[in-house]
């Protein structure tokens, strides 16, 4: 229960956030546990919208360290990565469940 | 196997290492170890029905409600922290005297461990729907591959179960006396922390964006993607780019806890401190 009342007290916030978001949208495709674009070039400073399509049957963790994301996608499911301005540079992402493969790269310019 | 047992070990740790804090901030109170194992059951039977409408979840409130969920289960584990801190502060001093004359035996109040069982769950609750959701994954993929996966998972349960256990008996070395104020630390930082990581789902999320500006690199030092990265992130909330949105959480946590156990404290000083 706890959580829930948590949540709408943020819930407000919400309107807040999205009405700034929706400029900067990249989308990538998560396909036989690989990402298609494995590199993707973007604006540095700005904020970025990542819209990750996981078109496998199973469960993926889209994470980054170096621009700090975490958010599990279900099969088959799309999603929404909020990423804050970054500075020039490169910065990589990977699927926690399949290590091996799921590897990317973000250029920002 | 190895790659399942890697990866439900990563996700065990965390857990582990705040039950392994828990157990010895509880130290000699009556029922602790029913609470924490009730902690745990929750947890994993949550796990499970979290893992099970994970989709769901995450399609409310236009696609951020995992983060939103995650954010909200560590702002209530932050919370319970807290609440402890303050009733150990209370009673933490009488408690450390009665465990000294009756032994482990103590009638304390049950309190503390009602608290903490519900960190505990709550700790269990995220890295265990994480869990079951790779699984799940793994074994509908792999279709009759099931059992090496089920060892591999086994197995990095066991290594968190250890993990858990190390730093229990770590932290038992230390003699009783400090041992309370030792935990009361580790509990603040560890709220802090927790309350660092909220702030990033919700920036995530686009549910704030205010304080999202990097503060520091320190990633050349400590990546908080190494091993002890990790578990500093884990004990104390390390990040090597922390935002100032997390910084400002960070802070606002630790100075709320020690100001709200100043408070509580019995026998506070004679001349009231004028409250900000």
């Amino acid at each position: 229960m706890r959580p829930w009342i948590a949540a709408l007290a943020v819930a407000p916030l919400l309107l807040a956030g999205s009405a700034l978001a929706a400029d900067n949208e990249f989308t990538i495709v998560i396909k036989d546990h690989k990402f298609q674009p494995a590199t993707l070039e973007v604006p540095a400073g700005q904020k970025l919208v990542l819209i990750v399509d996981n078109q496998d049957a199973t469960a993926e963790e889209f994470e980054s360290r170096d621009f700090k994301a975490e958010k599990i996608i279900g099969g088959g499911k799309s999603a929404k990565v909020n990423v804050a301005p970054l500075k020039p540079g490169t910065y990589k992402f990977f699927g926690e469940f399949n290590m091996d493969t799921a590897q990317g790269t973000l250029v920002a310019k | 196997m190895l790659a399942s047992l890697i990866i439900v070990f990563r996700e065990v740790l965390e857990a582990g290492l705040i039950i392994g804090i828990v157990l010895a901030a509880t130290r000699g109170v009556l029922g602790r170890g029913r609470w924490v194992a009730a902690g745990v059951g929750a947890g994993v039977a949550g796990a499970c029905g979290v893992a099970a409408f994970a989709d769901v979840i995450s399609d409310q409130l236009d696609g951020s409600g995992q983060e939103l969920f995650n954010a909200a289960v560590l702002l209530t584990a932050v919370v319970m922290l807290a609440w402890h801190n303050a009733w150990m502060a209370r009673h933490g001093r009488e408690h450390a005297a009665e465990m000294r004359a009756v032994g482990r035996a103590v009638e304390s109040g049950d309190r503390p461990p009602h608290a903490l069982a519900v960190v505990v769950g709550a700790a269990v609750l995220r890295e265990g729907a994480e869990v079951v959701l790779f699984l799940a994954g793994i074994v509908s993929a792999e279709g009759g591959g099931g059992a090496s996966v089920a060892l591999g998972a086994l197995g990095g349960v066991a290594l968190g179960a250890v993990a858990a256990f190390l730093v229990y008996r770590g932290l038992l070395t230390i003699a009783t006396r400090h041992l309370f104020s030792v935990t009361s630390w580790m509990i603040t930082l560890l709220a802090a922390g927790m309350a660092a990581s909220a702030m990033h789902y919700l920036s995530q999320a686009g549910l704030v964006s205010f304080g999202e500006a990097e503060l520091w690199d320190t990633s050349f030092l400590l990546s908080d993607g190494s091993a002890l990265g990790q578990v500093l992130h884990i004990l104390v909330g390390y990040t090597d780019r922390p935002t100032a949105l997390q910084a400002g959480a960070w802070l606002a946590v630790v100075a709320g806890i020690t100001l709200l156990t100043r408070l509580m404290r019995p026998q506070a000083p004679a001349r009231p401190i004028a409250a900000e």
